[in-house]
């Protein structure tokens, strides 16, 4: 099990289901160590569900079943101190509204140290010397004479660095980025992904890195897995999935991201919108969507199976290997996506 | 900073500017002092007399006029009845109300304040639905049912608690609890609603994503942002401290201030009545400036805004 040794947190068969009503249907979903993973799909396909599940951070009328594993660990239904150690010191979190993220009446200061204190265990002098050594590397300007200041006194971006900065401060083995960008503006939104990535290069942490934003997951991760309606429909390298997307609803993805390079072309929006999880559709969620759709998409579920080329895919009636090339140029810098996946 | 405290300041005193006027216009509005103090088969010249020495024979802007420059300068007036100084005789009460409104109040905090967050945090649990019931019951039963409630229960059927007076602490129970249940049933439904919205905000997420243990999420990020609706009402409570106390005091026959405003009402004894409303809009004013200030203090928010 050479593979599975070097993997840091593994997902298996996680559903989730609220009043009832199943969300999730089986998340499998590894990450290894130091890897960058991306983790896309519509508003409401169960990005943000799949992790606030894994860290037992869901309210408690949610029904989570299935394994979270970390280092061969269950944390699945595993006591509350369990969980307690692992967030924030292995495993950390940001959010996509920052300026809401973080407590509007305790100073800045205190929340990272706070962080400190839990994970490494610094007090007084020593964590607000290591409080502003993270501001400072996460690019808060002036982080001495800031540090006693509140949330609101900070643009979004900055809380989203502050968000960054107490993360690190557990020096976790994976940080997930819920849409760290989402909220905020075109520019802004560059500088936080390349801090993103300068961290991941610096620190060594893998990254779960979830987004509506193809572009930028291109930029930031390895490797992708596309979400549809609560399951994973295709999972492969960027450059797979760049150079050749083969589920359909990827490809829709693809179509629908504005080009800044290469011809103009039409954008083509996925028809039809994200199913209602009380009322999935039987067979294949995408199939009332689906451009390829074939009688049986309506009744029969396809499996993730391996292919040839490695990646995980779930159709019945993929989109050919020929057909694909050059559908998108691989690390295409289209950071305006998001508009048009919502 | 200062255009906000001089703000609040002048507010405070428009706010007891209006109350004192309005006692003042309504009191002379219903009905004669000098019938009531004297009775019903006085002589004509008897109260002609009455009212020259009171300065009843002057228009009632006069009268008024008087009334502000006199209390501007400290002196509150003279109880028509007891020809003693209304200030004295309203300063004299206040230690009896006291006895009942401060326990009563710290009844309500650690009651119901607990009771709501209690509650808050433990949500459709059979716990949670209990102080629901009881706090509607608590704040919708108004407090003269509650009084009589009480009353018939411990001291007519069980014989265990006196019905009235003030002879010994035990006479101040029922009073006590009679004027604290109301509060605490709106302390606890107030706390609980307070407390479910903030563990909602994403900052709750953040707090438990960091890895703090559940009780320091709810000590150090929740409450601090709780506190401000709380407080809120807290001093609203202790604004009414002393008008709470008027229907408590009259049916266990507390003689504090309440009691003491319901008798020198029905005298029509002016200048007593006046007084004590002046101290019940003063408190009311004071506990409204105290809770600004702690909002300041409470939400940096706040405190940034008042600044600009
Ligand atoms: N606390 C909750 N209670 C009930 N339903 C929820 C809750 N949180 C999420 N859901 C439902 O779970 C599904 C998945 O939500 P999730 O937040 O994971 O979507 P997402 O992929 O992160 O979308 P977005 O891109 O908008 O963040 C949605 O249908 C959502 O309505
Ligand atoms: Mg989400």
């Amino acid at each position: 099990m050479g593979a599975a040794k070097s993997n840091l947190v593994e997902l298996r068969d996680l559903k989730v289901a609220f009043d009832g009503v199943q969300v999730l249907h089986g998340i499998d979903l590894t990450v290894g160590r130091g890897e960058a993973l991306g983790l896309v799909g519509e508003s409401g396909c169960g990005k943000s569900v799949t992790w606030l599940a894994a860290l037992g951070l869901l309210p408690g009328k949610a029904g989570v079943s299935g394994s979270v594993r970390l280092e061969g660990r269950e944390l699945c239904g595993s006591p509350r101190s369990t969980l307690e150690s692992v967030r924030g010191g292995r495993i950390a979190m940001i959010f996509q509204d920052p300026s809401s993220s973080l407590n509007p009446v305790l100073r800045i200061g205190r929340q990272i140290t706070e962080a400190l204190a839990l994970h490494r265990g610094l007090r007084g002098d020593a964590a607000r010397t290591e409080a502003l050594r993270l501001m400072d590397m996460v690019g808060i300007p002036d982080a001495r004479s800031r540090f006693d200041l509140y949330a609101h006194e900070f643009s979004g971006g900055q809380c989203q660095r502050l968000m960054i900065a107490m993360a690190l401060a557990g020096e976790p083995d994976l940080l997930i980025a819920d849409e760290p960008t989402t909220a905020l503006d075109a520019t802004i939104q560059a500088q936080i992904l390349d801090l993103l990535i300068q961290l991941r290069a610096e620190t060594g942490m893998a990254t779960v890195f979830i987004s509506h934003d193809l572009g930028a997951v291109s930029q930031v991760c390895e490797r992708v897995c596309v979400m549809y309606a609560g399951r994973i429909v295709e999972q492969g390298t960027v450059e797979q999935l760049f150079a050749a997307p083969r589920h359909p609803y990827t490809r829709g993805l693809f179509d629908a991201i504005p080009r800044i390079d290469g011809p103009r072309q039409p954008l083509v929006p996925i028809p039809g919108t994200v199913p209602n999880p009380k009322h999935l559709p039987a067979g294949c969620a995408f199939s009332p969507r689906c451009s390829r759709v074939l009688q049986s998409c309506h009744t029969e579920l396809p499996p993730l199976v391996p292919q040839g080329d490695g990646r995980l895919l779930a159709c019945a009636r993929p989109v050919p290997l020929a057909l694909v090339i050059h559908a998108a140029k691989p690390r295409t810098p289209a950071r305006i996506v998001e508009s048009a996946l919502q | 900073m200062i255009s906000f405290v001089l703000t609040r300041l002048l507010r405070a005193i428009i706010t007891i500017l209006a109350v004192v006027t309005f006692a003042f216009v309504v009191l002379r509005m219903s009905g004669d002092p000098a019938q009531v103090m004297l009775g019903p088969d006085v002589p004509q010249d008897v109260i002609d007399a009455f009212r020259k020495a009171w300065g009843l024979d002057q228009p009632v802007w006069v009268q008024y006029l008087a009334y502000l420059k006199s209390i501007f300068t400290g002196d509150f007036g003279v109880s028509m009845r007891d020809k003693a100084s209304a200030l004295d005789l309203v300063l004299e009460r206040v230690p009896a109300t006291l006895q009942l409104t401060i326990p009563a109040l710290i009844l309500k905090l650690v009651i119901g304040i607990p009771a709501g967050i209690y509650a808050a945090l433990h949500r459709q649990s059979f716990a949670d639905r209990g102080v629901i019931l009881l706090a509607i019951l608590g704040f919708t039963i108004p407090s003269f049912v509650m009084g009589l409630i009480l009353v018939l229960v411990f001291s007519i059927i069980l014989g265990v608690l006196p019905s009235g007076g003030q002879d010994t602490w035990v006479h101040g129970i029922l009073p006590t609890i009679t004027m604290s249940i109301g509060g605490i049933g709106i302390l606890a439904r107030f706390s609980r609603s307070a407390m479910i919205e903030v563990m909602g905000q994403p900052f709750i997420r953040t707090a438990s994503a960091k890895g703090l243990k559940w009780r320091d999420v709810v000590w150090s990020h929740a409450l601090p942002n709780a506190a401000v609706p709380i407080v809120t009402i807290v001093g609203f409570m202790v604004g009414s401290l002393i008008a709470g106390a008027v229907v408590v005091e009259s049916i266990f026959s507390w003689p504090g201030i309440g009691r003491l405003l319901i008798v020198s009402v029905s005298n029509r004894d002016l200048a007593v009545v006046q007084c004590i409303l002046l101290v019940i809009a003063a408190t009311m004013v004071v506990s409204n400036l105290i809770v600004d200030l702690l909002y300041g203090w409470l939400d940096p928010r706040l405190r940034s805004r008042a600044a600009h």
